[in-house]
């Protein structure tokens, strides 16, 4: 008995040694990843340290940006990051709801498929190629067109006129903002696709049977059932909106002059950072830096709610 | 009496039904209005590029460098600069992000650490690639001394990478069945050979494309390049040294005013739109027949 059993028992013992490595091994990996990220943020933070010290509060709240004289006041691109986030947001979400809408409720079944796949691959183009599109396309658009319309016409009004004054020179917070939307759209309408053909088909067929409407289906049953995770989806888009890089920097302008209006040239975090680190001084570079760190805090905030959103629809689904 | 009645909430009922109705044609009208929205766009998009780039593509485009204003010249410094990168992206990424990913689908599946590292990972998935490029540069290119190399630049490419291959590999092995799992290990094989010779066996084109995808997703990228790679006008395979990229180039020329730099910059933009949407086709049809296989 022994005889067989040894031979036997000094291979379990290999066994579990190696399943034992491969364990460390796998677990290192994972916990290294997260280990590299944490540093890589802090250490931008330590890069920026002495503009956050010299500059305080006044960092975030003072809009002036002027590097030659060493003052860091970065409200400019502050501003002009979560103003061209919202008016990518107002554009993409209701027109994302409608593809989504489309895609799960009015389309025929034949068209699901390639007008969804479609869709997708404008997520797949690569963002300097919106820059580019943005800048030698859409800016004309903007200068001959919409711009000198939005200023005879809104520009006079009282409150609001003031966001739409400015020369046609085409760069500028609302070009970005349409660029931004276009770009998000397929991220937000493929989430809400995804979310709302987790609804059972039950609840819909129901509303059906009672003689709603394709419309009230969607508005009454299937986004109250997936609120949270169409939420999350809207915060995925916001995410890339407030930190998307190259289809800004074409078509903002890069100005760190404060405006009100969303005609004129502006600047954003990451297209300031992307214009100017190639070239900056030591100490500009610290100010840069920080301004990085900035937008990943704020990015990860709201990538994290996203997150957050969207689980709870799947713990919903796993309770059902 | 009644009558009345009768016909005026008959008459309430009609009107309410006609509302309902004509909602419904407004939103699916809209709904259509968006599907064209988003369709007109991509039509848009890839007709601007097909106009712009299609004449400038040529064979001196990957015989000859960027050439300096007003001259003849090609991308090769920089074709070969993005293959150069992207491929130490993925060989630097995947292995990581697959040993990660088994982490989290194996070990970590229902414990503290496992979930954070999921969501510490999904957030990653979607982090803006220039904050990407800031900490390749504030964690290495600073630390070596301030120089700008291509290792930098494909360090930065592989944090695009590494989510992507921890998502899809924790996605894949989780959807290999507990049966095969459960009778490897009955017949005594240990743990580390079941996942090395069935799970991944069995997992792999999802892994495959997940892969793909990533490097769809990275070969089109600029601002994580920006300040680790920088570019470099000359023809250089030194991976210590700055190295040049298509959507780098692309970045300088577009809007150099400049006719023939504008030239090289939409040829190269055109090509690496080809080149992600042949990427992502392939990586689209091998999720899609290993869908099918599995049913």
């Amino acid at each position: 008995m022994n005889a067989i059993a040894l031979p036997v028992s000094a291979r379990d013992v290999a066994d579990a040694r190696n399943d034992k490595h491969f364990r460390w091994l796998l677990t290192a990996t994972a916990v290294f990843v997260l280990v590299t990220l944490a540093g890589a943020a802090l250490s931008m933070l330590w890069g920026g340290r002495s503009v956050l010290a010299s500059e305080g509060l006044d960092f975030f709240f003072s809009s002036d940006w002027n590097p030659v004289e060493n003052k860091y006041g970065a409200l400019v691109p502050i501003y002009g990051t979560v103003v061209t986030a919202i008016i990518a947001m107002l554009i993409a979400v209701p027109v994302s709801f409608g593809i989504a809408f489309f895609l799960t409720e009015v389309a025929p079944r034949w068209m699901r498929g390639p007008v969804g796949t479609a869709i997708e691959l404008l997520a797949g183009i690569p963002s300097i190629i919106y820059g580019m599109w943005g800048f030698f396309v859409l800016m004309p658009v903007m200068r001959e067109h919409l711009i000198p319309w939005l200023d005879a016409n809104i520009g006079p009004l009282p409150l609001i006129g003031k966001l739409f004054q400015g020369p046609p020179i085409g760069a500028g917070m609302l070009t970005s903002g349409i660029v931004l939307s276009i770009m998000v759209i397929p991220f937000i309408s493929s989430v809400m696709r995804e979310v709302f053909l987790t609804v059972p088909s039950r609840l819909k067929e129901s509303a059906y049977a009672l003689g709603a409407t394709k419309w009230e289906v969607s508005w009454d049953i299937v986004l109250p059932y997936t609120r949270s995770a169409v939420i999350g989806g809207v915060f995925l888009g916001l995410g890339r909106a407030l930190g998307e890089t190259m289809a800004v920097a074409f078509v903002i302008g890069n100005s760190v002059g404060f405006t009100a209006s969303l005609l004129e040239p502006s600047t954003t975090i990451a297209a300031l950072i992307a214009n100017d680190f190639g070239e900056a001084t030591e100490t500009y570079r610290a100010a840069l830096l920080l301004l990085g760190f900035v937008l990943f805090i704020v990015t990860f905030v709201v990538l994290a709610i996203a997150r957050l959103m969207l689980m709870n629809l799947a713990r919903k689904e796993g309770n059902r | 009496m009644s009558t009345i009645a009768l016909s005026a909430r008959d008459l309430a009922a009609a009107k309410l039904y006609r509302r309902r109705r004509l909602t419904n044609i407004v939103a699916i009208g809209l709904a259509c209005a968006a599907a064209l929205f988003g369709l007109a766009f991509l039509g848009w998009i890839l007709w601007t590029l097909l106009a712009k780039g299609l004449a400038h593509l040529s064979l001196s485009l990957f015989t000859q460098d960027q050439p300096p204003p007003l001259e003849a010249g090609g991308l090769r410094n920089a074709i070969v600069g993005s293959l150069m990168m992207c491929g130490m992206g993925v060989l630097i990424g995947t292995p990581l992000g697959i040993a990660a990913g088994t982490w989290l689908a194996e070990y970590g599946n229902h414990r503290k650490l496992g979930t954070v590292v999921r969501f510490v990972n999904d957030i990653l998935l979607s982090a803006p690639s220039i904050v990407l490029g800031l900490f390749v540069y504030a964690a290495f290119v600073m630390q070596t001394g301030g120089n700008f190399s291509a290792i930098g630049g494909s360090i930065a490419l592989a944090f695009i990478v590494l989510p992507v291959v921890v998502r899809t590999t924790d996605e894949m092995l989780r959807l290999v069945p507990v049966q095969m799992r459960e009778a490897a290990l009955s017949l005594g094989v240990p743990q580390w050979k079941v996942t090395m010779q069935v799970l991944y066996r069995s997992a792999l084109p999802g892994i495959v494309t997940g892969i793909l995808l990533a490097l769809a997703r990275i070969s089109g990228e600029t601002a994580p390049l920006l300040f680790t790679a920088f570019g470099n006008e000359f023809f250089s395979l030194d991976a210590t040294g700055a190295m040049s990229a298509v959507p780098l180039v692309m970045y300088k020329f577009a809007g150099s005013g400049y006719e023939n730099w504008e030239h090289l910059a939409w040829a190269g933009a055109l090509l690496v739109t080809l080149f992600v949407l042949a990427v992502s086709l392939v990586a689209r049809t091998l999720l899609l027949r290993n869908k099918v296989a599995n049913d």
